[in-house]
Formats: C-alpha cells, sequence, structure tokens
C-alpha cells in the first residue's frame, strides 16, 4: 500500500525532528497567555512524531528486506573545500527502533508531565524543553552524518543540562546541572576528536561512509576512532570514568529523571557504538575496551544502588549498571549488537516505568525522597504499586517479562566471550535483584514509616495512566525476542554471528541466571524484614561496602584529587602568571613612562627667564658646534 | 674695524644677561633692544669691510621689526600691568605643568 507513496513519505521523515522543535521554541517565545495550554501543543507535538514515527516504522516492516534503510537529504550544510557535509538523515531498522522508543516513552512522560507539574508556574517552559529534547533525541538517531549526530549529541546535553537545572533556584540542582554539563564536555571531546579523525583519514564524516571504509584502513586507526568514541559514550551514558555526574542530575524533576536520564538520552553512547559496528567490528582492542568499561559500570553502578536511601539515586544506580549491561553486550561485537538493542528498549520502557513509579510516590509523600521515611505504600497507592512492580519484575529479570529475555542474551553472549566477563554480568543480575527488591520492600512493604503531615495518596489519572501502559510493555516488550524478531530485524545494519558454544545447554544458563536473580531476591527480603530506622544511620556505624557506595564509590572525591584540584593549582598559576608576569610588564612599562616624564617636566617651570636661559644655552651650543666643525 | 665688533659683542652680552637676570618686564624690554642693536651695529660695520649693502639693508630690517616689536610688548606689557598692577616676569608663571 505505501509502494507508491513511500519513497516521497520518508523524504518528509525530518517533520518528526521539525514539528517538536518548532513547538518547542514557539512556546518558549510565546508569552504567559500559552500557559494554559503550551502543554497540550507540547504533547501533541510529540504525539506526532510517534504516530508519524509509527508509519514509517511499519511502512519499513512493509517493504522488501533489502530495501530498509531510508535516507533523505534536506540541503547540503557544510561546503567548504573537500569537506562536505549533508543535513540527511537515515531511517533505517536501528534507528527506526529508537524513534519508536524516543516518541513512544516521550509521549507518555509528556501526559505523565501534565499532571506531575500541574502546580508549577513554569511548566510550559518545561514542556518546552521536553520538546527540544526530543527534536535533539531524534536528530541524534535519524543523522546519516557524525556532524549531524554531533548536532543531536550536543543538543540532548544541552536539553538534559536545562531541564537538570530547572529548578535553578536549588543551588543543589543548579551544581547538578552544571556539572552534567561540564562531564560530558570531556566526552565530547572525544567525539570532535573522532570526527576529525575520520575526516583526516577517510575525507568524510558520513556514518555509512566511515564504517565501510574502516575496514580498509589501518587497525591502529580503526582502535582509535573506537577509543574517542567510546569516550563520547562513556560521558553521555555515564559510563566509568565519567559516571559522576547521572547521580546528581537526580535534581531535575522526576519526569526528566525517567525520560533523559533513563529512558533516552543516557543510552545514547550505547546506540553509538552499535551505530559505528564497522569501526568496533574492524578494532579488537576497542571492543576489549568497551567491555571493560561496561563490565566495570555494570557492577559499580550495583554496588551504588544497594548503598543509597534516595529512591531516584538508587534508580540512578540501577540505571548506570543496566547501561554497563548494554556497553558489555555492544562491546562483543555482531554477537551482542542486537542484544544491546533490544536491552536498551525494554530497559527503556520498565527504567521509564519505575521511575514515574518513584515520581508518583513522591508525589504522594509530599517531595520526599528518603525511602527510610516509606513503607507500606502498597494499599496507600494499589496502582503505582502494580505498575512499578511489573517494572520490577523486568528488571530482575523474572521469567516470561522484557528483562528476562534481553538480560539472558546478554550474560549468555558474554559466557560466549570469557567466562570472567560472564561472571561478572551473573552477579551483577544477582546484585542487581537484591538492591530492587531492597527498593521495593523499603518503599511499598513492611510498616509504615512516613513522616507527619504526610497523607500518601494515588496519583491523578494522567499520572496513572502512562505508569499503567509502561507496565505493560515492560512485561510485554520481551515478546519481542521470543520470535527472534529483533535480532533477524537489526541483522542488515550490525550483521549475526553464530552464537558461541556455551558448554553447557542454554536451559541451564537460564536456570542459573534465575536463581542467581532468586538469591538476591531472598538475601533482600530476608535483610529488609526487619525494623528500619527512620534516620539513616551515620557513615561511621555502616559497613566499609555501605559507606563506599554511599559515597558512590568516591567518584567524586577521584575527580576532585585527580582533575578538579590539580586544574584550580594551574588556574592561579596561570593567574599570578598573568597578574604577575604580563600586566607586570605592561604597567611596569607604563609606570617607568610615567616617572620618565615626571622627570621631563621639571624644566618647565613657568618662569620666562629660565626658558630664555634654555634659548640661549641652545644658541650658545650651535654656535659652539659651528667653531669646531669650521676649526677642525 | 675690531674695536665695532668688541663694542656689539659687549653691547650683545650687556643685554644678554640682563634679559636673563632682571625681572622689570620693561628693562627686559630694553635689553632686547640693546641687542638687536648691538646686531645692527655688527651688520653695519661688516657691511663696511666687505663694501657692499647687504648688512646695511638687513639692519633696516632689524629696526623695522624692533619697531613693529616694541609696538606689541609694550602693549602687552601695560594690558599685563593694569591686571596684575605688577610687571615682574616671574610673576607670570601660570603656564606650566
Amino acid at each position: 500500500m505505501f509502494d507508491a507513496g513511500s519513497a516521497s513519505m520518508f523524504d518528509l521523515q525530518w517533520l518528526l525532528i521539525a514539528v517538536p522543535l518548532v513547538s518547542g521554541l514557539g512556546l518558549l517565545v510565546w508569552g504567559k497567555e500559552s500557559d494554559a495550554f503550551g502543554h497540550l501543543i507540547a504533547t501533541v507535538a510529540s504525539t506526532f512524531s510517534f504516530v508519524f514515527g509509527l508509519v514509517l516504522f511499519l511502512s519499513l516492516v512493509g517493504s522488501d528486506a533489502e530495501d530498509r534503510s531510508r535516507t533523505s537529504t534536506l540541503f547540503t550544510w557544510i561546503d567548504a573545500g573537500r569537506f562536505h557535509v549533508d543535513m540527511s538523515f537515515t531511517f533505517d531498522q536501528l534507528s527506526g527502533l529508537f524513534v519508536l522508543l524516543i516518541t513512544g516513552v516521550g509521549t507518555l512522560i509528556h501526559v505523565y508531565s501534565i499532571g506531575y507539574m500541574a502546580h508549577d508556574e513554569r511548566r510550559r517552559r518545561f514542556f518546552a524543553y521536553l520538546n527540544i529534547f526530543i527534536a535533539a533525541m531524534l536528530t541524534l538517531v535519524l543523522a546519516a552524518d557524525y556532524l549531524v549526530l554531533f548536532l543531536g549529541w550536543e543538543g540532548v546535553g544541552l536539553a538534559s543540562y536545562l531541564l537538570i537545572g530547572f529548578w535553578q533556584h536549588k543551588p543543589s540542582a543548579a551544581a547538578a546541572a552544571k556539572k552534567a554539563f561540564v562531564v560530558n564536555r570531556v566526552g565530547d571531546i572525544g567525539m570532535a576528536l573522532a570526527i576529525m579523525l575520520m575526516f583526516a583519514q577517510f575525507g568524510t564524516s558520513s556514518i555509512d561512509a566511515v564504517n565501510t571504509s574502516v575496514v580498509g584502513a589501518s587497525g591502529s586507526v580503526a582502535t582509535a576512532l573506537g577509543l574517542l568514541l567510546l569516550l563520547g559514550a562513556c560521558g553521555k551514558s555515564a559510563q566509568v570514568p565519567l559516571q559522576s555526574w547521572l547521580l546528581d542530575a537526580m535534581e531535575g524533576p522526576t519526569p526528566v529523571s525517567a525520560l533523559i536520564h533513563a529512558a533516552t538520552m543516557v543510552t545514547a553512547g550505547v546506540y553509538l557504538v552499535v551505530r559505528s559496528s564497522g569501526i568496533y567490528d574492524a578494532s579488537e582492542a576497542a571492543r576489549t575496551a568497551v567491555i571493560i568499561v561496561g563490565l566495570v559500570t555494570l557492577l559499580t553502578g550495583a554496588w551504588i544502588g544497594c548503598a543509597k536511601d534516595d529512591i531516584k539515586k538508587a534508580l540512578a544506580g540501577s540505571t548506570m549498571s543496566q547501561i554497563g549491561y548494554m556497553m558489555l553486550a555492544a562491546g562483543l561485537g555482531p554477537a551482542g549488537y542486537a542484544f544491546a538493542v533490544f536491552h536498551l528498549i525494554t530497559h527503556g520502557f520498565f527504567k521509564a516505568n519505575m521511575f514515574l513509579g518513584a515520581g508518583s510516590v513522591m508525589h504522594g509523600m509530599d517531595d520526599d525522597v528518603d525511602m527510610r521515611h516509606y513503607g507500606a505504600l502498597r494499599t496507600a497507592m494499589p496502582i503505582t504499586f502494580v505498575t512499578f512492580g511489573l517494572g520490577y519484575l523486568a528488571i530482575i529479570g523474572f521469567p516470561g517479562t522484557a528483562g528476562f529475555f534481553s538480560k539472558d542474551r546478554i550474560i549468555e553472549a558474554a559466557f560466549g566471550d570469557s567466562f570472567w566477563v560472564g561472571m561478572g554480568a551473573l552477579i551483577g543480575a544477582g546484585v542487581t535483584a537484591f538492591y530492587m527488591t531492597r527498593l521495593m520492600m523499603m518503599t511499598f512493604f513492611g510498616p509504615k514509616r512516613w513522616l507527619e503531615d504526610v497523607e500518601p495518596h494515588e496519583s491523578p489519572k494522567v499520572m496513572t495512566i502512562p505508569l499503567i501502559v509502561l507496565g505493560a510493555m515492560s512485561v510485554l516488550a520481551g515478546a519481542l525476542i521470543i520470535s527472534d524478531f529483533i535480532p533477524e530485524w537489526l541483522e542488515p545494519v550490525v550483521g549475526s554471528e553464530e552464537h558461541h558454544e556455551l558448554g553447557i545447554p542454554v536451559w541451564l544458563m537460564t536456570l542459573i541466571i534465575t536463581l542467581t536473580a532468586a538469591a538476591g531476591v531472598a538475601v533482600a527480603v530476608w535483610l529488609y524484614r526487619r525494623e528500619i530506622a527512620q534516620d539513616a544511620p551515620a557513615d561511621s556505624e555502616v559497613s566499609f561496602f555501605a559507606r563506599a557506595g554511599r559515597n558512590e564509590l568516591y567518584g567524586n572525591q577521584l575527580n576532585d584529587a585527580v582533575v578538579v584540584r590539580p586544574t584550580r593549582h594551574l588556574t592561579r598559576f596561570l593567574v599570578w602568571l598573568d597578574v604577575k608576569g604580563v600586566d607586570g610588564f605592561v604597567t611596569g612599562l607604563a609606570d617607568r613612562l610615567g616617572d620618565t616624564s615626571q622627570f621631563l617636566r621639571k624644566p618647565q617651570t613657568g618662569y620666562v627667564r629660565s626658558y630664555a636661559a634654555t634659548l640661549f644655552g641652545g644658541a650658545l651650543l650651535v654656535v659652539l658646534a659651528l667653531l669646531a666643525v669650521t676649526l677642525a | 674695524m675690531t674695536e665695532y665688533l668688541s663694542l656689539s659683542l659687549i653691547l650683545f652680552t650687556i643685554g644678554a644677561v640682563g634679559v636673563l637676570v632682571r625681572r622689570n618686564a620693561i628693562v627686559v624690554f630694553m635689553c632686547i633692544e640693546l641687542m638687536l642693536n648691538a646686531t645692527n651695529l655688527a651688520f653695519v660695520s661688516f657691511s663696511r669691510q666687505t663694501g657692499n649693502l647687504d648688512g646695511q639693508v638687513a639692519a633696516f630690517f632689524v629696526m623695522v621689526v624692533a619697531a613693529a616689536e616694541v609696538v606689541v610688548g609694550l602693549a602687552i606689557i601695560v594690558s599685563i600691568y593694569r591686571t596684575r598692577r605688577s610687571i615682574s616676569v616671574d610673576d607670570a608663571s601660570l603656564l606650566k605643568s
């Protein structure tokens, strides 16, 4: 049915980006009269992108397998000598999935925010930023050129900055926004250098051309590109060593944490690695680096998630950890790309669901985020409890849910790579089950530990309906892999590889993983059945593991010691050099000139007779000189 | 010849010293006239010695310029005296840094 019109329809894919962008910018400049309906415009714009994206996706499913990558060029962006960049977008199997995830989850979060931000007087601005984020994120995934991708990359960074610091009257939020921005700049240096290297080596930054021609290039170029892109991915996806900003980013409104810092933007790094599969296929070393980063982050994030009492920070640690899984899978090469994307999508659903659930809990608890003040909320907020529970089942990998399938595949693939990587991923699964159960126990079960004057109540429908949809998706998205839909669907983009022999049957592997998770759940239930104090014990009273986890494994202190303080010393030295050296030279020169003129003005006395004496003296000198010349 | 030039030199020196050491504007003025006339004497003496009239003409020019100068100079001195009740050249010393 799309045969005749399909070509032209894909030429309109820029509308996916343009509609939310225009809506977002429009809402920013429109005056106060749009306060009443601005959020509706933004939601409609996001819905449009979702519906149009869905139409494009279905039309892609309906077309021939070899005809599923549709590129459309809008205009020539840069044409300078040998450097040529087109503003072009590619809607293919990979970006199609992302478009659906971004606009789908994005639209649900728009709807949810209508309720969540109802009492915020700057709600219109909030929705404008959300729309700008959607537009930038779509630019990122649709880009057919690394430079266009970089444009979206910076766009989501900007939106993230604006939204983390949305409550800018709180100094902590303003500082968190600044931190996220600065840490991301470090990663962006990697991205920028990678793009420059691409241009220097291949004369182009088109994603397609680079990933094709990297095969013929030397191995060191591929490794350098891979590592530089990985640096960029680390910044955006909060992977070790650039992880420190994500936990602070929880200062933003909860829908932002759900959309940007759980479901979409932080997964951009994984997208980048998968999209650059040609580069990573060409370099074993870069792939190993990705695996190491993924594995370290996966364990770090899980560790932090175990120790935090702040519900959003516990979830943020979990996000880091799950993105670590995706990175790990992406680092496994063709065996893992599809699973990385699959886990990314299921994670997008269940983590957005849980963040929104946490937002719903906070909404009912007067914006208190301390889980020690929760307890017994399952009766007070039944819908939130059930939907959160579905997300919980998905993330711990309860058989039949989306997370079960996606995480299972990653751990299997990790064991296929090496035993130790597999063990790391398996332990991560156990710890995940532990900290998520802890979170559930502290929030929804046990006795009430509410503070005075807090009356938990279920959130309005506009907030619970997105929760229900996402809860259902958390469970059902697993169906996508039963039929091996995703790996087959993505095969033309990322390639595929036969499974490594595991040495043990797959069902046994699945059983081991499930039992590990069950053990994590059991430990948490057993530990958190007892009374939980309303006030957190002091750092000195808890074990080393809890202390390190609470302090985010001292990542901030490490950054401080390794980067911040040396930089500050360098700055002080440079300031000293500037003040004493450069300024000293210039002002010194001026001072000497001043002194000289002070001396020279002395002869100007105002007395005619002294001038006359000077005149005579001068004349006398001239005469003497003349005489000397004539006589000599 | 030498006597005339010696007289001219003596007159010029007296004039120059007078300009440098006296404060009374009228006296300074007279000393300047003395210096001008000393040069006139030198001009005329050299003219006589060389036998052409160039020096004589130059002396006439100096007299004309000196007459004009006296007119302007005396006018300034009178004007200063009217405003300041003083004709000391050291009192008119405002033009300095």
